[in-house]
């Protein structure tokens, strides 16, 4: 792994698959009576959120906390209009801090980007979200939960449906999802699919209907009421009828195949609620698991010193190449 | 006032030839230039111009020069000094200033500030409406009567999106030979654009600014400015499709008489593509945004065929924390006085598509006619005003931000070698630049 994780498209099969058996690891100390780990101690993560996101921010400070890691959590909310707090700033303030890895969640596309490469901070950045960019931790938990429902992903098919263009859940999914060798279909109205997707290497479709019953996970995106406002839909009605997961459609899915959100839903809108409580549901599967593969990123990332799990000592020198890694980042 | 002699200079790339300046004007050319020397009157100064090209003082039609209001990223004064180690004698000062430049009162103080700081020769653009809002005409006549004589209108920043108003502009500044310079951008089409709309946008998640926005503004200004008879300019012009409709407007303007569109580009679009956005630096966001590759092709088509008639810098400083942060928080824009010229050189000359006289033509008589000069973009010939610059061609440069001459840093090419160097600029016989550096 590089020192940061800014994209999903930077991590190799190698990266990816590491994070995922490391995050298994990690899953399994749920099951344990004490829920910690000293991998982290006397590291500080920083949750630095440019953005309302109560639940990445709460995620990401279990993982460090399960850790032993100090968190210190940093909300300066300024909209793209405002500015608000400049990136700059406050960044030569977490480095002057002593922070060991800063997660940033921000409205500019590009923020983890640059907060990583402008020079400002050594720190190593996560990327809890950037704009309408990417957000690879929730792409890479969303790889963990498919694996666990239905083991390697290759050749497995994908269908990532709703507003696409502004997401970033999608943009690291596509990527991620690619490099785990599973096929992706992107389903979305004609004018919430980015211009160029042509060019991503996936499927896409304006038919729910066409790829529901090839899907082996069905992915539902969150769609923002105020896209109907901007013409992207002409009603929520519409879209609902449309691209909306309900229960009729669901009915067309094959048995093993999962539904998940990677929140916050709008029920009814793009999905209904009896989908979202359904068996096939996995969408709270998605928060659990988001810890682990948190913990496995920042532990990766910021190379702990001991063993992950007593008797696991695999998750550090087992695998090929984790050991010069954790040397790079310490560097 | 000092004379020049100027030894073994070529003159548009041509045969090796000495200048004589005096009294603001060239005295003469040829053997008679050091015969002709008047010893009794001042002092002479020779200079060596073996191997260097004498060019016509350039003139830009698109500067910013930010005073008033921004006195923080560029005055007239630093301005001007940039735009004469660019090799340019006259330039002309975009109305988006704070005030903005809408009133006579507002231009003629530019223009003052351009005559005492004595770099080079300040036009300013007028505003077409009041405060770029876009809403009611600027009074256009005051300011062409006014000692600053405007005849370049722009709301540059800003396009006039409304069709009507547009079409009132170009009417009514017919009465003083005026031109309105439109800044092509539709604005629905771009609310938040940050990047050109393509393949690359889609993935970075950055905000598209699509072609059809700049195209479809120029085809409506080309067909109302057909429609009233009138004189369009189009600010850079970024787009392929943009220059085939340059191209169209100016064969039906040539074979109906009476109407004229001229356009510009921009020395960036020139060379620079959107594929630099994917480092999320914003010292590569401009507005237009920087195209692709097939785009860069065409504009230098373009320019070398004559449908696009001028280079102009955009030269748009900005101070360094309006670049140094995120991308979607930066301002818009790049320096450009100071490397426009190595880069039609660069782009267009060691590229086999434009001749020397070719860039005396596309950066000195083509934009100070379309500006109405009198006494900018003339030749280099006896009894003609002393605009004039050396040129070393065979230099190359690294270009560095810290050694800009503009009060801001937020040159795109830092980093990158260039060839060619401003060895010397002279404005109404006066050096400006010698050796390379302010004199």
């Amino acid at each position: 792994m590089k020192g940061h994780l800014l994209s999903a498209g930077d991590l190799s099969r190698d990266d990816a698959e590491l994070i995922l058996t490391t995050a298994e690891e990690m899953r399994s100390l749920a099951d344990r009576p004490i829920k910690k780990l000293p991998a982290l101690r006397g590291r500080t993560v920083v949750n630095l959120f440019f953005e309302d996101s109560t639940r990445t921010r709460m995620s990401f400070e279990a993982a460090a906390k399960r850790l032993s890691a100090d968190v210190i959590n940093f909300s300066a909310k300024g909209s793209s209009v405002s500015k608000g707090e400049s990136l700059k700033d406050t960044a030569m303030t977490l480095e002057a801090m002593g922070a060991d890895a800063v997660v940033v969640r921000h409205w500019a596309s590009g923020a983890a980007y640059n907060l990583a490469h402008a020079g400002w901070s050594r720190s190593t950045v996560v990327n809890a979200g950037d704009g309408t960019h990417e957000h690879p931790t929730q792409a890479l938990l969303d790889a963990f939960t498919m694996v666990r429902h239905l083991g390697p992903l290759d050749g497995r098919r994908v269908a990532i449906v709703g507003d696409v263009l502004h997401s970033r859940v999608a943009r690291s999914n596509a990527l991620l999802l690619q490099t785990l060798g599973a096929e992706v279909t992107l389903v979305a109205p004609p004018t919430l699919l980015p211009y160029g997707v042509e060019t991503w290497g996936v499927e896409t479709g304006y038919d729910i209907d066409a790829v529901l019953p090839k899907a082996d996970v069905v992915m539902m995106l969150r769609v923002q009421r105020e896209r109907m406002t901007d013409s992207y839909f002409p009603s929520t009605r519409e879209y609902s009828r449309r691209y909306g997961l309900d229960a009729r459609r669901m009915g067309a899915l094959q048995d093993h195949t999962i539904v998940m959100h990677p929140g916050p839903m709008v029920r009814g809108m793009e999905i209904t609620a009896d989908v979202a409580d359904s068996d096939r549901s996995v969408i709270v599967e998605q928060v659990t698991n988001g810890v682990a593969v948190r913990m496995a990123v920042l532990y990766l990332l910021l190379g702990g010193s001991e063993p992950a799990l007593g008797g696991a000592e695999n998750v550090q020198s087992g695998t090929d190449g984790t050991g010069t890694t954790t040397e790079e980042t310490n560097a | 006032m000092t004379t020049y002699l100027i030894k073994g200079a070529s003159i548009l790339g041509g045969e090796p030839t000495d200048l004589l300046i005096a009294d603001g004007v060239i005295k003469s050319i040829g053997s008679q230039a050091s015969t002709g020397l008047d010893r009794r009157s001042s002092p002479v100064e020779t200079i060596d111009a073996a191997g260097l090209i004498a060019l016509p003082g350039l003139v830009d039609l698109h500067t910013h020069l930010r005073e008033p209001g921004r006195e923080d990223a560029e005055t007239v004064e630093t301005g001007t000094q940039a735009a004469a180690l660019g090799g340019f004698t006259a330039v002309h000062a975009m109305a988006n200033t704070d005030p903005v430049a809408d009133t006579a009162g507002v231009v003629e103080q530019v223009w003052r500030l351009g005559r005492e700081a004595g770099y080079a020769d300040v036009f300013p653009v007028g505003a077409v409406t009041v405060g770029l809002a876009g809403e009611r005409l600027a009074e256009l006549g005051a300011m062409a009567d006014s000692a600053a004589r405007v005849r370049v209108f722009s709301d540059d920043g800003k396009c006039v999106a409304d069709p009507v108003l547009m079409r009132r502009a170009l009417e009514y500044v017919k009465a003083f030979d005026g031109v309105i310079a439109q800044h092509a951008q539709e604005p629905r089409l771009t609310e938040d654009a940050q990047m050109n709309e393509g393949e690359l946008s889609g993935r970075l998640g950055l905000r598209g600014w699509p072609a059809v926005a700049e195209e479809a503004i120029i085809a409506r200004d080309c067909l109302l400015a057909q429609h009233v008879k009138s004189r369009l300019h189009v600010c850079h012009v970024s787009t392929a499709g943009s220059v085939e409709i340059v191209r169209w407007a100016k064969a039906r303007a040539e074979a109906e008489g009476g109407w004229t569109v001229t356009a510009e580009v921009c020395p960036h679009h020139l060379l620079l593509t959107d594929e630099l956005a994917a480092t999320y630096d914003p010292i590569y966001k401009v507005n237009p945004p920087l195209r692709t590759a097939t785009d860069v092709e065409a504009v230098r088509q373009g320019l070398a065929d004559g449908v696009l008639d001028i280079v102009a810098t955009d030269h748009a400083p900005h101070p360094h924390e309006d670049k140094d942060c995120e991308w979607q928080a930066a301002a818009f824009g790049m320096l450009g006085l100071e490397t426009a010229l190595s880069i039609v050189q660069a782009t267009m000359v060691d590229a086999g598509l434009l001749d020397w006289a070719g860039v005396a033509e596309r950066m000195s008589y083509a934009p100070a006619r379309i500006g109405r000069l009198d006494n900018h973009g003339r030749p280099i010939a006896e009894g003609e005003p002393a605009n004039i610059v050396l040129y070393d061609a065979a230099a190359t440069r690294v270009i560095e931000a810290s050694a800009m001459s503009s009060l801001s840093r937020n040159t795109p090419y830092a980093g990158r070698e260039l060839p060619g160097q401003v060895v010397a600029t002279f404005l109404r016989g006066k050096a400006t630049v010698l050796d390379g550096k302010l004199a």
